[in-house]
């Protein structure tokens, strides 16, 4: 599970840190969509990886990360989706905003050649 | 002091911006009021702080404050100390100017300005504030919003254009702070910066390399903020482009990067570090002293203000962030003698660039080609031009009175220059005084580069704006003066007038950043002031 989740995390930061270089603002958007999903995914595999163990502590079985999964990078997560949420819908809209005022699709601003 | 005090400055502005938010879209002079009311008062509040600290004994000089009343390590913790309410003092300040400024005009741009203003200064006081390390970025991320909101009012391309730079820089400079949180909450199992702290020496040598790969990489967030070079080509055009009083706000805005920094590196990296003792100093002292060089060369090579007080915002960060590496107390308190000075002499420099350029606008005459009637704007005057000397022998016009707003124009900038280049008699020069001579102490290339490069770029800083000032003030004898409004004029004489406190009241003022990085110095004294916080005891049998 670790391999595929580091895979994952890997492929995900690859193709957005590309993306990001990219000189269209479209796929600039996407590669840092794709970089936060990789951080997203980075800060829930800090809390140690498992399977059918949750967060909840049950009767019987003490309270230590052997039987449970850690509750804290979860809700850091959680946080960090809706801030990155927030700021790619707020960085689409300056991208339009650049769209209408430049005429192209370019990060410089530039026009698109006639 | 009631230990309550601490939140005021972060829930003030939070409950306000949400007020105005329900008021709708119109009501523009009850949210400016609504909006003065809470910027005066949660300045009020961080000066109460400031003095509370002051007077404290230096082991119990913390205001901690347990917003959720959870045990320290658990729960989220608010911390004011010497430098957390200095910076706090220092932000509320700036805002109050801003904002001062703001209402002859801008207000007018956009319908959430107010708002948007309000949550900035949130997030300003909840980030110098605060002593969780996720709750930093959350606060990070919350005066980052509020300022892309800020950086794109007023609207225009090239507001959209370095916006979306800005924007797109930021929210990578985020992703990294979210790695590097990561890492170390992985390493030690603790997001309370204290707690880290006191953990750091415990890590196995195994994960030490773990650790400071998640340090370099939460400091390369900060340092994007803090505007270090290479990483910090978008700031002059960002800052350029900005509207006048957002500009002047964002004065701050790097210095937070730079509070970070000192923040967290004087209390995880000190000297009794063991093997981790001053990780990465180098590469602040060097990478303050290229961004030092940097900015001093910029301010040389630029032609519009607004851009030179970019540059001049680059160079002092550098400035920090080199003397900051040295790890020195005495050079600390210099620097942050200094961060106060040239963080009021870079807002000042920015307010002053509209009004410039304002008495730019009236030379080019009123626009005479709108105006309704149909006929071709003159080519040239009948009467010849009033205030040029016609006289054949071109003899001095005694006795020409200065028009009341060119002289205040002209009063004012050169007292921002003064502070901003560190020449006598204002606060500039104290500070640089107060660094050189720390710097003295220290031996070593990088101290005397320092050394070099303080001296280096006052003159340059003098140079370019003497140059921008001559064009302005000198060169166009027949130029109307411009027209200002009082209200614009009161907070660049509120910034010179704390500007020139700081020099009048210079001994407490140094004693006050002695004490702050004395305090920074002995992290022992933070890490044992949290820690040791108990929560309220709980009334009527509630469970926390």
């Amino acid at each position: 599970m670790e391999v595929v989740i580091s895979l994952a995390i890997g492929l995900m930061a690859g193709a957005g840190v590309w993306l990001v270089l990219r000189p269209r603002t479209f796929q600039v958007l996407i590669g840092l969509s794709l970089l936060s999903y990789a951080v997203n995914l980075f800060i829930f595999s800090v809390g140690s990886l498992a399977i059918g163990q949750e967060p909840i502590v049950k009767p019987g079985l003490p309270a230590d990360l052997m039987h449970y999964s850690d509750p804290l990078p979860q809700s850091l997560v959680l946080t960090a989706i809706v801030i990155g949420f927030a700021t790619t819908a707020l960085f689409l809209v300056v991208i339009l905003a650049l769209r209408g005022l430049s005429g192209g699709d370019h990060v410089d601003g530039h026009g698109e050649p006639p | 002091m009631r230990a309550e005090l601490v939140v005021v400055p972060v829930l003030l502005p939070l409950a306000t911006a949400g007020l105005m938010l329900l008021l709708g879209e119109g009501r523009r002079t009850a949210k400016a009021v609504a909006n003065l009311a809470s910027t005066v008062l949660s300045l009020a509040a961080a000066l109460a702080l400031l003095l509370w600290v002051n007077q404290q004994e230096a082991a119990v000089a913390f205001g901690v404050y347990l917003p959720g009343n959870w045990p320290v390590p658990y729960g989220i913790v608010l911390v004011a100390d010497h430098l957390s309410a200095l910076m706090a003092v220092l932000a509320g300040c700036v805002g109050l100017a801003s904002l001062l400024y703001a209402l002859a005009r801008w207000q007018h741009a956009g319908v959430y300005f107010h708002v948007l203003f309000q949550l900035q200064l949130m997030g300003l006081y909840g980030a110098f504030l605060t002593a969780d390390l996720f709750n930093l970025f959350v606060f990070f991320e919350v005066l980052l919003a509020a300022s892309y909101g800020l950086l794109l009012h007023g609207g225009g391309g090239a507001r959209v254009r370095t916006g979306l730079h800005y924007i797109a820089i930021n929210l990578v400079a985020s992703l990294l702070f979210l790695i590097g949180v990561a890492v170390l909450y992985g390493v030690t199992g603790t997001l309370n910066m204290a707690d880290i702290a006191q953990k750091l020496p415990a890590v196995p040598a195994s994960d030490r390399g773990l650790l400071h790969a998640g340090a370099a990489i939460l400091a390369v967030a900060f340092l994007a903020k803090a505007a270090l070079w290479p990483l910090n080509f978008w700031l002059p055009a960002a800052y350029a482009a900005a509207s006048a009083p957002v500009a002047g706000l964002f004065a701050v805005l790097t210095k937070v990067g730079v509070y970070a920094i000192l923040r967290l590196w004087t209390l995880c990296f000190p000297e009794s570090a063991g093997a981790s003792a001053h990780f990465g100093g180098e590469v602040l002292i060097w990478g303050g002293l290229a961004t030092l060089a940097f900015g001093a060369v910029g301010m040389l090579a630029s032609q519009q203000l607004a851009r030179l007080a970019g540059y001049s915002v680059i160079a002092s960060s550098g400035t920090l962030i080199a003397a900051i590496g040295f790890d020195a107390p005495q050079l600390s308190a210099g620097a942050l003698y200094y961060l106060a000075s040239s963080t009021l002499a870079g807002c000042a420099l920015f307010l002053l660039v509209e009004l410039l350029e304002r008495s730019r606008m009236v030379e080019l005459g009123p626009q005479q080609l709108d105006d309704g009637q149909d006929q071709l704007p003159a080519f040239f005057d009948a009467a010849p031009p009033t205030g040029v000397n016609l006289d054949d022998n071109e003899d001095a016009l005694i006795g020409r009175a200065i028009p009341g707003p060119l002289a205040f124009l002209g009063l004012t900038f050169m007292a921002s220059t003064l502070v901003v280049a560190g020449l006598p008699p204002l606060s500039g020069f104290v500070s640089k005084l107060a660094m050189l001579s720390a710097l003295l102490s220290l031996d070593g290339a990088a101290a005397w580069t320092l050394f070099a490069l303080i001296i280096v770029s006052g003159l340059l800083a003098a140079t370019g704006l003497i140059r921008i000032g001559m064009r302005h003030f000198w060169t166009a004898p027949d130029r109307l003066p411009p027209r200002l409004r009082v209200i614009e004029t009161l907070p660049i004489s509120w910034l010179l007038a704390l500007s020139l406190w700081l020099v009048v009241c210079g001994e407490s003022a140094l004693t006050y950043t002695r004490k702050a990085a004395d305090a920074l110095h002995s992290p022992q004294r933070y890490i044992e002031a949290v820690l040791s916080a108990q929560p309220l005891a709980v009334t009527s049998g509630e469970q926390p």
